[in-house]
């Protein structure tokens, strides 16, 4: 039987983890439960669920920035943003794609660490967090960062806090930088490019600011809503373009122009565009099916890794993230592919993710630093203790 | 501000260690001389002075880890250093410490234009990472004033900033991979060309972590493609209020600009004789405006940036023509620091970071202060992040100055932390903020902060008695002091 403790304010959470620290009782630390399927599976007798610490604490658009409590949902964040014109730069991704579960928190997000296709030109989620407050596994309150995104006061847990995955400390607040919604948002496909590779670095070594540059092959590409994605039969280059509309037009001429040898090239407008970024950042082509890894590669090298796996794929980021539909237990091949960069598995059963090592291995010497740091914050592992 | 008390043990051990690291660097690479130690005697916070017990200058990564695992061996205590141009006193000697200068670290290793990196030494310097790759067409972003001389590692270890932080990010955002030395030898890589390092985010806490964690020995960053046009607006306003509106309307309108730099009077009026500026006279405050891009888009948001100026009632503006007139505009600027370095004998640079709108509040009490102190202060900042640099001009020679002028700044410090903003925004806290972290951080907060130094450097040997007013032995900090819970919680709701 599992208990689920559901705290309403932050001393509420403080009294939960001293009770677990002096008792010793390892706690599932969770927002709304979207992401279980990421990870080590964890098995707790004791659920801490931040979900009842919600609310927007403070935004303030003209000074980009917002504090909200862990656990406000991100649909009320959305909301208060769409409403200002602003969005999270990094854009994360849904876990409906992955996990068929809908919603999530502000704190899940940013302990997951999720990043879409924007990660290149705006930074990951960890760029974009610039303080919180928690709880550590001993059972202290403890801040670090501010609402300034300029700051170098004292090192910067922030960093270390997102992606860590409910391990670490208990969050409580997050601060994040927020940043205005671009005017207008295109797409220029290549069609059947004739290199995927340097169509793809050509784009984003270009100097038009492109937001997105993924790979579809033709398997994927036949599964995307967008009408002239899908029937066009063949691997599909897509470059994302934003800013002041004028901008946008000129920069799709002039990546037209540079693409074109690659290719037949065309143009997608505001709603397809939309749509398109969604399906490769929520990897919604994978909805259905079995293991879903996520590989983080070299760019240049990443068409080459791709293909030599030869299994389902897309690539993101020019090359630099390989989304894969390969069985969980190929671990060891999968690793074996690249010599630099690291593989997640994001999605299998638990039974199989119990069994191999879902996060990238590190070299021994990195592996003890990163247990040190992290008993440095929660000495007996009590707080989501395995899942990272 | 004092430093930890000199270990006499140890300074009487310097033939030993000396000859200990003679054997791991050989020849010059160690200093000994007294007249030679004196060019290590501080950083650019030139008011502390320390000879270093002896200098280190090693040129591999194995002779560093040599260095760090026989000091840890000794006991002994290193100070880590760049070029020395930091100016919060990260790299100040200690008089019973080695100081390692990493200055031998020159070579630029590899550039991958088609994944956007350069991999570099650590003691290249920022701009030479830029020169290397210009040509064709590439810049590194991340600009601190000190970029002719400050070296790739320093700006990882102080997480760097600059004018184009603003659009484009700190050292911190810029940075995909290190190689580092911890305090007893081990080697450790974190991330390299591809995005994101996997597992914890070390290198976002090494990042920023001024040399308390461990010696940088290898850097990766990330290059950018040069903008097609760039363009200057320059600003003049008839009272600091309006330049702060200006720039809070820009920022609300959705723009983020390459650089958008704010000076005060003081400031243009000592820069005239020194430089040729071209900035008007007869305005309070002078905002100075680049806005890069596709060149559709500069001209778009130029001529927005301008409708916002005259909106707030400015009565200077002039966009640049021409490259050369942008870079007239950047001139003045650029020359800040110097230009009041002329009107007075000494002053302290301060580095606080506030949220925007309190700008005008903020300016409006720091004159009072400098009432108050009778010393006068000058203003450049990076308004966009509202990165302050007030200049507190004094003249050390006048008994007691420099203590009122220290007393000065941390006012300003404390002010920028009471409405909602940090002691510093990009010049690191050093020693010169060191005592002043209790403003902003409990107890609790520093020593979870410090937890993470034990982990890197269990030993407390890498670069003490900067950062952190207080050193605990990793020990103490180790210890739990949670009483015994029992398990009511009758508030919690539970399922």
């Amino acid at each position: 039987m599992r208990e689920v403790l559901k705290p309403e304010t932050e001393d509420q959470v403080l009294e939960v983890v001293r009770w677990a620290v002096s008792s010793k009782t390892p706690l599932e630390v969770r927002g709304q439960g979207t992401k279980q399927g990421l990870g080590n599976p964890v098995v707790c007798d004791h659920i801490l669920d931040l979900s009842g610490l919600s609310g927007i604490e403070l935004y303030e658009p003209q000074e980009l920035v917002m504090t909200a409590r862990a656990g406000t949902p991100i649909a009320d964040i959305q909301a208060a943003l769409d409403e200002a014109g602003q969005m999270m730069a990094f854009e994360p991704w849904q876990p409906k794609g992955l996990y068929r579960t809908e919603g999530g928190t502000i704190g899940g997000m940013f302990a997951s660490g999720a990043s879409g296709p924007r990660r290149p030109l705006a930074g990951a989620a960890r760029d974009h967090m610039l303080g919180f407050h928690a709880i550590s596994g001993r059972g202290e309150q403890f801040k670090s960062g501010g609402r300034v995104v300029k700051n170098v006061t004292g090192f910067d847990l922030s960093k270390l806090m997102s992606g860590s995955m409910g391990t670490l400390s208990v969050m409580t607040d997050v601060t994040l930088k927020v940043l205005p919604k671009p005017e207008k948002s295109r797409t220029v496909l290549v069609f059947a490019p004739t290199d995927v590779g340097r169509a793809m670095l050509d784009a984003q070594n270009s100097p038009y600011e492109v937001s997105g540059v993924a790979y579809l092959p033709v398997e994927v590409a036949a599964k995307s809503q967008v009408s002239y994605i899908n029937h066009a039969s063949v691997g599909v280059v897509a470059v994302r373009v934003e800013g002041p509309a004028p901008s946008v037009a000129v920069r799709c001429q002039l990546l037209r122009e540079l693409l074109c040898k690659y290719g037949e090239v065309e143009e997608l407008h505001t709603s397809n565009t939309v749509t398109l970024w969604r399906e490769i950042r929520d990897v919604e082509y994978f909805s259905e099916g079995g293991d879903i890894w996520r590989l983080s590669v070299t760019p240049s090298e990443g068409p080459t890794i791709a293909d030599a796996l030869g299994d389902v794929h897309y690539l993101d980021w020019a090359g630099g993230l390989i989304w894969l539909q390969a069985s969980g237990q190929d671990a060891e091949r999968i690793r074996a592919a690249f010599p630099n960069g690291h593989a997640t598995l994001m999605r299998a059963p638990n039974n199989v993710r119990a069994s191999v090592d879902v996060f990238q291995p590190h070299p021994d010497g990195l592996q003890a630093l990163m247990d040190r740091v992290r008993a440095g914050f929660d000495p007996h592992a009590i707080l989501t203790p395995g899942r990272m | 501000m004092k430093m930890p008390k000199p270990d006499q043990a140890t300074i009487a051990r310097r033939s030993e260690i000396i000859k200990r690291l003679r054997a791991i660097v050989p020849g010059e690479g160690v200093i000994v001389d007294e007249n030679e130690l004196t060019a290590y005697e501080c950083d650019g916070l030139m008011a502390y002075r320390q000879l270093p017990m002896v200098v280190v200058l090693p040129q591999t990564t194995k002779q560093v880890s040599d260095v760090l695992k026989a000091c840890h061996e000794m006991d002994v205590k290193i100070v880590p250093r760049g070029a020395g141009t930091g100016l919060s006193g990260g790299a100040l000697p200690l008089a019973d410490a080695v100081t390692l200068g990493l200055g031998k670290f020159k070579a630029i290793l590899d550039i991958d234009y088609d994944n956007r990196c350069v991999v570099a030494q650590p003691g290249v310097t920022n701009r030479a990472i830029t020169e290397a790759v210009e040509d064709e067409g590439y810049y590194y972003a991340p600009d601190p004033s000190s970029k002719i001389a400050c070296t790739i590692g320093g700006n990882v270890a102080e997480n760097a900033g600059g004018m184009h932080c603003l659009k484009y990010g700190l050292t911190t955002n810029n940075v995909l991979g290190v190689e580092m030395v911890l305090m007893d030898g081990e080697i450790i890589r974190l991330g390299g060309k591809h995005m994101d390092a996997g597992g914890l985010d070390l290198l976002g806490a090494v990042t920023g972590s001024e040399g308390l964690l461990g010696v940088i020995t290898g850097v990766t960053v990330r290059i950018l493609k040069q903008p097609d046009v760039a363009k200057g607006v320059l600003v003049g306003f008839p009272n600091v209020e309006a330049g702060g509106e200006c720039v809070a309307k820009i920022i609300g309108s959705g723009i983020i600009p390459g650089a958008m730099e704010m000076m005060d009077k003081m400031v243009i009026g000592a820069m005239q004789d020194f430089v040729d500026s071209g900035y008007p006279l007869d305005v309070e405050s002078l905002l100075v405006v680049e806005l890069d891009g596709q060149e559709i888009e500069v001209q778009y948001l130029t001529e927005r940036v301008s409708e916002i100026a005259k909106s707030v009632g400015s009565t200077f503006l002039r966009v640049s023509d021409t490259d050369e007139e942008r870079q007239q505009m950047w001139k003045g600027r650029m020359s800040a620091f110097p230009s009041v370095g002329r009107i007075s004998p000494d002053y302290l640079t301060m580095d606080g970071t506030i949220p925007r709108h309190r700008l005008a509040d903020v300016l409006t009490r720091m004159t009072e202060l400098s009432k108050d102190y009778g010393l006068r202060v000058a203003n450049v900042f990076h308004a966009g992040d509202g990165n302050l640099h007030p200049l507190i001009l004094f003249d050390a020679n006048k008994p007691g100055e420099l203590d009122r002028a220290e007393e000065f700044g941390h006012d300003i410090l404390r002010l920028c932390v009471e409405v909602g903003g940090v002691l510093t925004g990009e010049h690191g806290v050093g020693v010169e903020k060191r005592d002043l972290m209790g403003e902003v951080f409990s107890e609790d907060d520093l020593k979870q902060q410090q937890r993470l130094k034990c982990a890197f450097d269990g030993s407390g040997l890498l670069n003490p008695g900067k950062v952190y007013p207080t050193l605990h032995r990793c020990v103490e900090l180790g210890r739990m002091k949670i009483t015994e819970g029992n398990i009511p919680f009758p508030d919690i709701p539970r399922f």
